[in-house]
């Protein structure tokens, strides 16, 4: 890192400092003079959100190639989404017509789509292949640890003897759902912590259990689940950083209706109050879809698989947002990926079968927004057994991610995925400007502060260059609440001023918040 | 250090001013303490969970799997699905005979140590000379024997009572110092597990290994050592009741304890014939004269037969009939005894005593037979030893051990396992001092004792590591969890079935039934995000190629998860 990336960072950092108040030195931006000097793991700041969708997702229906209509119509005419509803990203490539999220998200530069990412000779078990994606390993070979496991088992060799410890309180990897996912899992013991469900990371947050019969066994339950949550040894860590940061996007549905957003709501909320953990795990379930993907009359824009990809949009789009309002959204890269992609052609209960190669995500502002690898190729009468085949080895995926996003060197990355088709090559999913430090991520309004600060008697003035038009300046409370709305409307380019009155507030903590096109910054204000 | 370095320090640690105290804080806070040894979650007073009213009265309501279960779970250390099945098969009446027959006496340790050079390895040093420099490696080998016993237990309850006759009759193997005289009274013990509790007192009196832990061998005529005396009536028979005068606990006075300290005068060991033996002229032969809580019984002299007498004295007093059924009650059913317990279950269970002249299977019989027992109330409530815990594991979920065709493996495995329950805190043949295991009678935590933030990690180190494909590895041999095994060993239907399959394994692994919730929640963690048909695909694509190892590996992962996940739940602590 360069030291005008360096202090790009700080800057960065700066703007909420209340909500960064828990991060030890170092944690946020790489620099090798405290890498050597605490003689640990590499330091960064950068998050990895992995989203598996459970079941094997319909490639075919999610990312559709205008290109290939006439072979598609061919193939799955039952279910494919009839090309005028396609939300365009480019001429030759659309959305499903549920994701207007994601065609959002790319139009911002907030999306890259990898077409027909797989692995040679595909396996069509849910769990082989599962355990294929999650390991990272050769079709034929089987590997126990996950390959996010065995990055983190190299960044923190022993874990976990010793851990938590002052220098590495927090969770290397904590994944939401039922199972810590075998993506973390290292060699010996699994990287991550789990949260069962997002009821149980609440009730974590509050110090309770689950409610047991009013019985003996009832009694010692009761007893055994106060003693298991204390032993949960990140208890206290998830609480401090839950504690310092509030979501803040209105975007994301009421909980329980979407489960994936529920829980990336909760990796924001994470992120945002400091968490030093890398790695998160989300998943959503439901994509093997067999039978009815699309209702039996009706349109096929709608149905089992719109719903679900409709989750899967709005949850990452009210996480961007959510991330983008919290200013943690530079560090954090997310991606999608499923176990496997699924037949050409459509079989006679409009639903697909097991199949190969598919598109994955690679979302936030870091990442290069563009598509890698074209359309897949279909044949104009595809069988029953055609599958999509693969332009990317899903591990390039991974290995780039490592490089780009962790700074894993090439030798570790070789050793880390091991395979008789590897090394694997360097696709660009993050974006060249975000990792040779010439072009930040984020940017900040120009010139932006409050002063004074403290501020005293309620009279304070705000400050920055406008490069016009729209400005919104947004005032929130500790929790994250807002309390004012300050500015709202159309500024010229050119220095401004403005009154700020906070008379009416109660003394405290203030996030002061300002946006304009591109551009964001946050002030801590302290009103006495 | 160079100055850009330095300089970017401060600019980082403006921001970080509070987070390594703060870190080192969270860290302190979320470790809990390594040394809780109370958990701060367990009882500040006894729970007022209604207890059940029901009687001593034969159970003879509906007898099945789960009534099965909740009697062998409470009567063995982890009653396989087999030995849960066979026993729903039998009558209730055909269940207790069998518990409470006397297995056949077990062959005694045998030496498995190069260091031992008395015997050859594979033969037992019980007879052999003292000699301090292999009593270490014999002491193991005793421990790993017993251990041994309770691994390969038969459906009897003998070493489940074995295991409570020393919790009752306490003596630590690390402070006599003979593994000779510690396999004598481990004999002693499970000779009469099932049979007279009076004359097991008896022995157990001048057994050499009780003589030296509580110093009757040092108790003479001219200076008798009351330690004895004192334990055997506060903690082995009679008990304390309410102090109701200066040196008066209802059951017994201070100057019994002096009295019975003069009866038992005279006893030393022996470390030749591993025998106790009473020598004349070191036993006071005045007259004894004990309290108006024995009927101001006197006691003359009756040289080695003496101490005889003071024992029949003692059980002759319902009180010890009664002290004895609260303690086999905590041991087999739950730690609160309410007023309608004692009344309903406690008293007539000490009549019942009496009437049999002190023969513990007829009482056993009548609670572990009782409508008490199989009340729902009573069923899930009691959390398993570190003992109970551990050996439950490895025979329920059918863990290999060595077999004896190499001596040396199978004790090390067994020596390995009591490393293990140690440091859950409890290990055979030391408890923790004479009054037993806390857990049975430290008010008002008992059985919670056994639970805090220091045993319950120990106790999901060891399930996770048994679940993993690794295994532990102890002198060669690997100790591992075959979750395909075991899944194939259930009937093909259920195996296939995802539901069934869960119901199959919560109904053995836990003595309360799960809620719809938690089995949803298991559903997810065998299938993450699939409908229920993809397992019986899996599962059957394996069974049809067993020898594919990628099909295997496939579903063995999902099994690993599943049962790891349920040995992590709180229920999973109960019995």
């Amino acid at each position: 890192m360069n030291r005008r990336h360096f202090l790009q960072t700080t800057a960065a950092a700066t703007v909420v400092p209340a909500l960064l108040s828990g991060l030890p030195i170092g944690a946020y931006g790489f620099s090798p003079e405290l890498y050597e000097l605490t003689g640990g793991a590499t330091q960064t700041d950068h998050v990895l959100v992995l989203i598996q969708l459970n079941g094997g997702n319909d490639g075919l229906n999610m990312v559709l190639p205008l290109d290939q209509y006439s072979a598609l119509m061919n193939a799955r005419a039952d279910i494919a989404i009839p090309e005028p509803q396609a939300l365009r990203l480019t001429s030759l490539t659309g959305l499903h017509p549920a994701m207007t999220g994601m065609k959002n998200l790319y139009d911002n530069a907030q999306l890259g789509v990898v077409q027909s990412v797989g692995y040679p000779n595909p396996n069509f078990s849910h769990f082989r292949a599962t355990d294929i994606w999650t390991s990272g390993s050769d079709s034929n070979v089987t590997i126990t640890s996950g390959w996010a496991g065995r990055y983190l088992n190299g960044e923190y060799p022993g874990y976990p003897t010793g851990y938590p410890n002052a220098q590495n309180p927090d969770p290397l990897a904590i994944s939401i759902g039922s199972v810590v996912s075998n993506c973390v899992q290292g060699p010996s013991v699994n990287m991550g912590m789990a949260i069962a469900s997002t009821s149980s990371f609440y009730q974590l947050l509050n110090g309770v259990v689950d409610a047991a019969p009013n019985t003996p066994a009832g009694h010692e339950l009761t007893f055994i689940r106060q003693v298991v949550q204390q032993t949960q040894v990140y208890t206290t860590a998830i609480q401090a950083a839950a504690g310092r940061a509030r979501n803040l996007s209105p975007l994301y549905p009421p909980a329980g209706q979407n489960s994936l957003s529920d829980q990336l709501k909760i990796v924001a909320q994470l992120v945002a109050g400091g968490l030093q953990t890398r790695v998160y795990v989300c998943n959503l379930g439901g994509f093997d879809t067999h039978v009815t993907q699309v209702p039996l009359t009706g349109s096929t824009t709608t149905g089992t698989h719109a719903t679900l990809l409709g989750k899967v949009s709005e949850a990452i789009a009210a996480f961007q947002d959510d991330l983008r309002r919290l200013s943690v959204q530079d560090r954090v890269v997310g991606m999608t990926f499923s176990e496997f992609g699924r037949r050409i052609k459509a079989n006679s209960g409009k639903g697909t079968d097991h199949g190969a190669a598919a598109p994955l995500f690679v979302f936030g502002t870091s990442v290069n927004p563009r598509i890698h690898g074209t359309n897949p190729v279909l044949p104009q009468n595809a069988g029953v057994n055609d599958n999509v085949p693969l332009q990317f080895d899903f591990r390039a995926i991974y290995a780039s991610l490592l490089k780009d996003w962790f700074q894993v060197p090439q030798s570790t990355l070789n050793a880390l995925l091991p395979s008789v088709g590897g090394p694997f090559p360097y696709v660009p999913v993050i974006r060249p400007g975000v990792i040779n430090g010439t072009t930040p991520a984020h940017l900040s309004v120009t010139g932006f502060r409050v002063f004074p600060n403290p501020v005293r008697e309620g009279r304070a003035t705000l400050a920055f260059e406008a490069q016009g038009g729209h400005v919104q300046v947004l005032l929130f409370d500790a929790l994250g609440r807002e309390v004012a709305r300050v500015l709202d409307r159309n500024l010229p380019a050119g220095a401004c001023e403005l009154p700020l009155d906070m008379s009416g507030l109660a003394p405290g903590a203030y996030h002061c918040f300002i946006q304009e096109e591109g551009r964001s910054s946050s002030q801590l204000v302290a009103l006495e | 250090m160079n100055r850009r370095a330095f300089l970017q320090k401060p600019a980082a640690g403006v921001l970080a001013a509070a987070s390594p105290t703060e870190a080192a804080a969270r860290y302190e806070a979320a470790s809990g303490g390594d040394d809780e040894k109370i958990s701060r979650f367990a009882n500040q007073e006894l729970p007022r969970t209604a207890r059940s009213t029901a009687t001593l009265a034969p159970y003879t309501g509906p007898w099945g799997y789960s009534q099965a279960a909740h009697l062998l779970r409470r009567s063995l250390f982890g009653p396989t699905r087999q030995e849960i099945l066979t026993a729903a098969g039998q009558s209730l009446t055909q269940v207790l005979n069998g518990l409470l027959a006397a297995p056949v006496a077990p062959a005694p340790p045998v030496n498995v140590s190069a260091t031992d050079t008395s015997v050859p390895i594979g033969q037992t040093w019980v007879t052999q000379p003292f000699d301090q420099n292999v009593e270490g490696v014999r002491r193991s080998s005793l421990r790993a024997w017993w251990l041994g016993q309770l691994q390969q237990q038969s459906v009897s309850l003998a070493e489940k009572m074995t295991l409570f006759w020393h919790n009752h009759f306490v003596v630590e193997l690390g402070d006599i110092n003979d593994a000779r005289y510690g396999y004598e009274y481990c004999r002693l013990l499970r000779q009469y597990a099932l049979g007279n509790i009076r004359q097991l007192a008896k022995e157990v009196t001048v057994t050499p290994a009780m003589l030296r832990y509580l110093n009757g061998n040092q108790s003479t005529g001219g200076a008798p050592n009351e330690n004895y005396g004192r334990e055997l009536l506060e903690l082995f028979t009679i008990g304390k009741g309410p102090l109701i005068g200066a040196g008066n606990y209802t059951t017994y006075t201070e100057d019994d304890v002096k009295a019975a300290a003069r009866v038992l005068t005279g006893w030393r060991d022996n470390a030749t014939t591993l025998q106790g033996y009473f020598t004349a002229s070191r036993h006071d032969t005045g007259t004894k004269q004990f309290s108006a809580a024995f009927g101001s019984r006197v006691i003359s002299n009756g040289a080695d037969q003496e101490y005889k007498t003071l024992v029949d004295m003692i059980f002759a007093q319902a009180d010890t009939a009664r002290f004895l059924c609260r303690k086999l009650y905590r041991w087999f059913v739950y730690y609160v005894i309410d007023a309608t317990t004692e009344q309903n279950i406690i008293e007539p269970l000490a009549q019942l005593l009496i009437s049999n002249n002190y023969e513990v299977a007829p009482v056993l019989r009548a609670l572990l037979g009782s409508e008490h027992f199989f009340d729902a109330v009573n069923m899930g409530c009691l959390i398993k030893s570190p003992l109970d815990f551990t050996l439950t594991v490895g025979r329920q979920l059918q863990v290999a051990f060595p077999t004896s065709s190499s001596l040396p493996t199978q004790y090390s495995v067994w020596d390995y396992i009591n490393g293990i329950t140690n440091l859950q805190q409890q290990v055979l043949g030391d408890p923790p001092n004479v009054a037993g295991w806390p857990a049975y009678w430290q008010t008002p935590q008992y059985y919670e004792l056994w639970i805090n933030a220091v045993t319950l990690p120990r106790r999901n180190q060891l399930t996770d590591a048994l679940i993993s494909s690794g295994g532990i590895t102890r002198s060669g041999f690997t100790l591992r969890i075959d979750a395909v095994a075991l899944v194939q060993a259930l009937p093909a239907s259920t195996a296939s079935d995802a539901n069934l399959l869960i119901g199959e394994l919560s109904r053995l692994l836990f003595p309360i039934p799960l809620t719809a919730n938690q089995l949803s929640y298991l559903n997810d963690v065998l299938l993450p995000g699939l409908p229920d048909f993809e397992w019986t695909v899996e599962w059957q694509d394996y069974v049809a190629n067993p020898t594919n190892t990628a099909k295997k590996a496939a579903v063995q992962t999902k099994l690993q998860a599943l049962l790891r996940t349920m040995m992590g739940l709180a229920e999973y602590h109960l019995s």
